[in-house]
């Protein structure tokens, strides 16, 4: 597919797409009415939420920690249930 | 629940081979299958994807949520399109105009696609026995376009075309057993994983592309919008299904099975029933029924494991003579039979008698 | 040097695969064209030709794995027949669509029901708008040289389509014929390694057969007719080249004996054949008829079409299949490539053919006559089903 505006004349030569997981560009952040929020005083580290996101979306921080990017996350509070610690509580957007 | 170090999140590939962006749904337990499988195959990999959940919601035009080369045709093929490219790779490596070395190949489809409309070509293909892994995420129903059942649906569920009524319970029919179907063509490897254990299903998935030929993943994708239960129990309900029976973890290697967890005692499938809403309509005695169906189904998996556990190795039946005609061909025939079983006879059986006859 | 020799046609299809070095070939069998892939199989089996052969379940399956086939690379080939061909339909559009250059030989057969083996062109006219570049051949001879092309075109870069090179089941199929058998050496010469723009390849990925929603699917349509139609320049280029070294001259529409003629025959697949036998004969009796073949069914060479008919007062088209509820399919075109053209011949229709009948000179002769007559008339808009009881 050749790069430009999105006209008729991109595809002449056809429609594969070379860029791979380009559409990591998409935000489905805004799906989400709950987000996870870490509580880092119970964090053991463990990444089990980082496991099974479904995104994937969670990543690990420089200190060890974990963090969701707001960006994608959809707000499923699989890491909240899954945590062994307790340490993630999904909120409402509106409260923060 | 699946034992793994509590640090292993460390160990797994950190690769992503499905960028984040996709549209699957909140909770999406099949995307997370997904998502664990391309980090047990890894880049060296080329998929084709039948039509289905995890096509729409990763390729929209312009763009693509996957990292690894992937093709999508249609909705009943991609294990006849995925023939063609372990084909064209064989083809292309022989002749020198790839580099030389394996490169998996990967079909993977919805319960609609692998047990319904794509079960011919799977089957054709894994007869033919093409070097390739086909992963069925089974959500059991086609949630992609509204719940409809498919032969996967567990009896008793409740979909948008077998909906539970007045005269009705909804699927009125089993669940089609797919890795037993996957089995039958004596293929290399089969396995069922779950979303809900990612070490194991990816262990499995690992082996599956190692192994030469055809190997079968059946792997229960918990799917939060069809099954109606919140999303944050995708987890939970996939281990319920594990623990209960209902959906048990199990290899099968050059034809012995093996449990992957063997569980003393199953949790009763009522709980598991109950936290989702496609089951609501059930009433304790349809919930008796299919605790009774769970129970006859590990029974009897339980029978193939231990089968296949026997030590003593089962005896391979004498030729067994065509009776009263004197056709020389015939007789030729039962003769050279009757010599090259002879090895794996059991001592103690009579072959001479079978040897007299060939003379004649 | 190509040497002459006599052998069944759908052999001289396989030797066209097997001297295009062919990599993937997955195929299911249906008469009357399973002696192509038998043959390409043998030779396989025999290490003549260094290739994958898949003997798939289903001719959709042979057409899913051309396409995967296809993807990764490989130089891909086909063959079916009628209702093979409606199987592999859904498939059809997916390879053209991605731009998948697979050749399929296809023995033209009618379409159940009732079930007929014979041939006819109901297969090739019910999916003649999946976006495949269609092209008939008459002959064995046309038969193997219109692969070679196929494959040659079809891969070409600035195409990058799908090709369908229709021979008539059983009437060219299962014939023993003279053909001249190119050499390798010429082969090599015509027909360069497929290079495709994009393949399957964990060393460069990309994402074929994305789906496209309302806000783009209307432009990968438009460009894809687009690239259709444009493909026609290399398509001559190919027909000069293969004339070059070959010696022997195609083109999308096809006349013989058409000069001057008042009454121009148009037919598709090999009855051309008798239909030259029957303008020679009424040439000879100083009547002006000539015929008019259309080689390039897809994408429709409406201006050479237009070129091969002026100066006409009628022309006479023969389909040999049906469009149920309304006219014949070849017709239909002609008629709409005609209509913006101030002096246009009348034009009659006839329909026969179907299901394996043979149309014999006489009858030829009597569409001429009766088609005249219709012409004169002023009824052409009767069409008449050829030896119909």
């Amino acid at each position: 597919m050749a790069d430009g505006p999105l006209t008729w004349k991109n595809f002449i030569g056809g429609f594969v797409v070379d860029k791979p997981g380009n559409a990591a560009e998409y935000q489905t952040g805004g799906w989400r009415s709950q987000k996870p929020v870490w509580d880092n005083t119970k964090c053991i580290k463990c990444g089990v939420c980082y496991i099974y996101c479904p995104e994937p979306c969670i990543r690990q921080t420089a200190e060890g920690y974990f963090e969701s990017d707001l960006f994608y996350c959809k707000g499923c509070g699989i890491c909240a249930r899954e945590c062994w610690t307790n340490a993630i509580k999904m909120v409402q957007e509106e409260e923060v | 629940m699946e034992k793994f170090s509590i640090y292993a999140p460390r160990l797994i590939n950190p690769e992503e081979n499905i960028a984040p962006g996709h549209r699957a749904c909140i909770g999406c337990g099949e995307v997370l299958a997904v998502r664990y499988a391309l980090k047990a195959m890894g880049p060296n990999v080329i998929a084709a994807n039948a039509t289905g959940c995890m096509e729409i919601i990763s390729s929209c035009l312009p763009t693509t949520s996957w990292k690894i080369p992937w093709i999508h045709v249609l909705f009943e093929n991609a294990s006849a399109v995925i023939s063609g490219v372990e084909a064209a790779r064989k083809a292309l490596t022989r002749k020198g105009k790839v580099p030389p070395g394996r490169v998996y190949c990967l079909a993977m489809g919805g319960d609609g696609a692998t047990s319904d409309i794509g079960l011919q070509s799977l089957s054709g293909a894994l007869e033919r026995g093409h070097d390739f892994t086909y992963i069925c995420f089974d959500n059991e129903a086609y949630m992609n376009t509204g719940v409809q059942r498919s032969s996967s649906t567990p009896y008793g569920a409740s979909t948008t075309t077998a909906p539970p009524g007045k005269v009705s319970i909804g699927q009125w029919s089993q669940k089609k057993n797919m890795a037993a179907i996957a089995a039958a063509h004596n293929i290399p490897y089969v396995a069922t994983a779950c979303s809900s254990y990612p070490f194991d299903l990816m262990a499995k998935v690992k082996k599956a592309a190692e192994v030469k030929g055809p190997a079968y993943v059946h792997v229960l994708s918990v799917c939060p919008t069809g099954w109606r239960h919140g999303t944050d129990t995708t987890i939970q309900m996939g281990r319920l299904a594990v623990e209960s029976g209902v959906f048990p973890l199990y290899e099968v290697e050059n034809g012995k099975y093996k449990l992957t967890f063997d569980f003393p005692k199953l949790r009763p499938v009522k709980p598991y029933l109950k936290l989702q809403g496609r089951f609501r309509h059930l009433k304790d005695e349809e919930i008796e029924k299919i605790q009774k169906q769970v129970d006859k189904e590990w029974l009897k998996l339980k029978s193939l494991v231990a089968m296949s556990m026997e030590k003593k190795p089962v005896a391979v039946p004498a030729a067994i003579e065509s009776k009263g005609q004197g056709a020389g061909s015939k007789g030729q025939k039962a003769k050279s039979k009757a010599k090259k079983a002879k090895p794996a006879r059991r001592p103690g059986k009579k072959p001479k008698k079978v040897s007299r006859r060939g003379k004649k | 040097m190509s040497h002459r020799t006599g052998l069944e046609v759908s052999h001289a299809a396989a030797e066209a695969v097997k001297l295009a070095h062919v990599d993937v070939v997955a195929a299911y069998p249906i008469t009357p064209n399973t002696h192509v892939p038998e043959r390409i199989a043998e030779m396989v089996a025999n290490g003549e030709l260094d290739a994958e052969f898949i003997p798939v379940e289903s001719e959709h399956s042979a057409m899913s794995a051309c396409v995967g086939s296809s993807a990764t690379g490989a130089r891909t080939f086909t063959a079916t027949s009628g209702q093979g061909l409606e199987l592999m339909h859904e498939v059809l559009t997916v390879a053209s669509s991605m731009r998948l250059p697979i050749v399929l030989s296809l023995a033209n057969r009618a379409l159940s029901s009732p079930l007929s083996v014979w041939g006819d062109h109901s297969d090739v006219m019910a999916i003649r708008d999946c976006g495949w570049i269609q092209v008939f051949a008459e002959n064995g001879q046309q038969t193997f040289d219109l692969l070679l092309w196929a494959f040659r075109v079809g891969e070409d870069p600035r195409v990058s389509f799908p090709v369908i090179v229709n021979f008539d089941g059983f009437h060219v199929t299962h014939v023993i014929e003279p053909v001249f058998i190119a050499d390798q050496e010429e082969v090599d010469r015509y027909l360069p390694p497929f290079k495709p723009n994009a393949v399957l390849d964990p060393r460069r990925p990309v994402t074929m057969g994305a789906y496209g929603p309302p806000f783009i699917y209307s432009e990968t349509k438009k460009a894809q007719d687009f690239a259709l139609h444009k493909s026609k320049e290399v398509m001559l280029q190919g027909f000069a080249e293969f004339e070059k070294i070959f010696g022997r001259k195609y083109n999308f529409v096809e006349t013989y004996k058409a000069e001057g003629a008042k009454v121009l025959l148009m037919v598709i697949g090999s009855f051309a054949e008798t239909a030259m036998d029957l303008v020679d004969k009424l040439r000879e009796k100083g009547e002006a008829v000539g015929l008019v073949r259309i080689r390039l069914w897809r994408p429709f060479p409406q201006e050479e079409l237009r070129q091969a008919v002026r100066g006409a007062e009628t022309l006479i088209v023969l389909d040999r299949a049906m469009c149920f509820g309304t006219l014949a399919p070849v017709v239909s075109e002609i008629k709409a490539a005609l209509y913006p053209e101030e002096k246009r011949p009348k034009i009659v229709s006839f329909v026969g053919g179907l299901g394996g009948r043979d149309i014999r000179l006489e009858e030829f002769e009597y569409m001429v006559r009766r088609g005249s007559e219709l012409a004169q008339k002023g009824q052409e808009e009767i069409y008449e089903t050829i030896g119909i009881r």
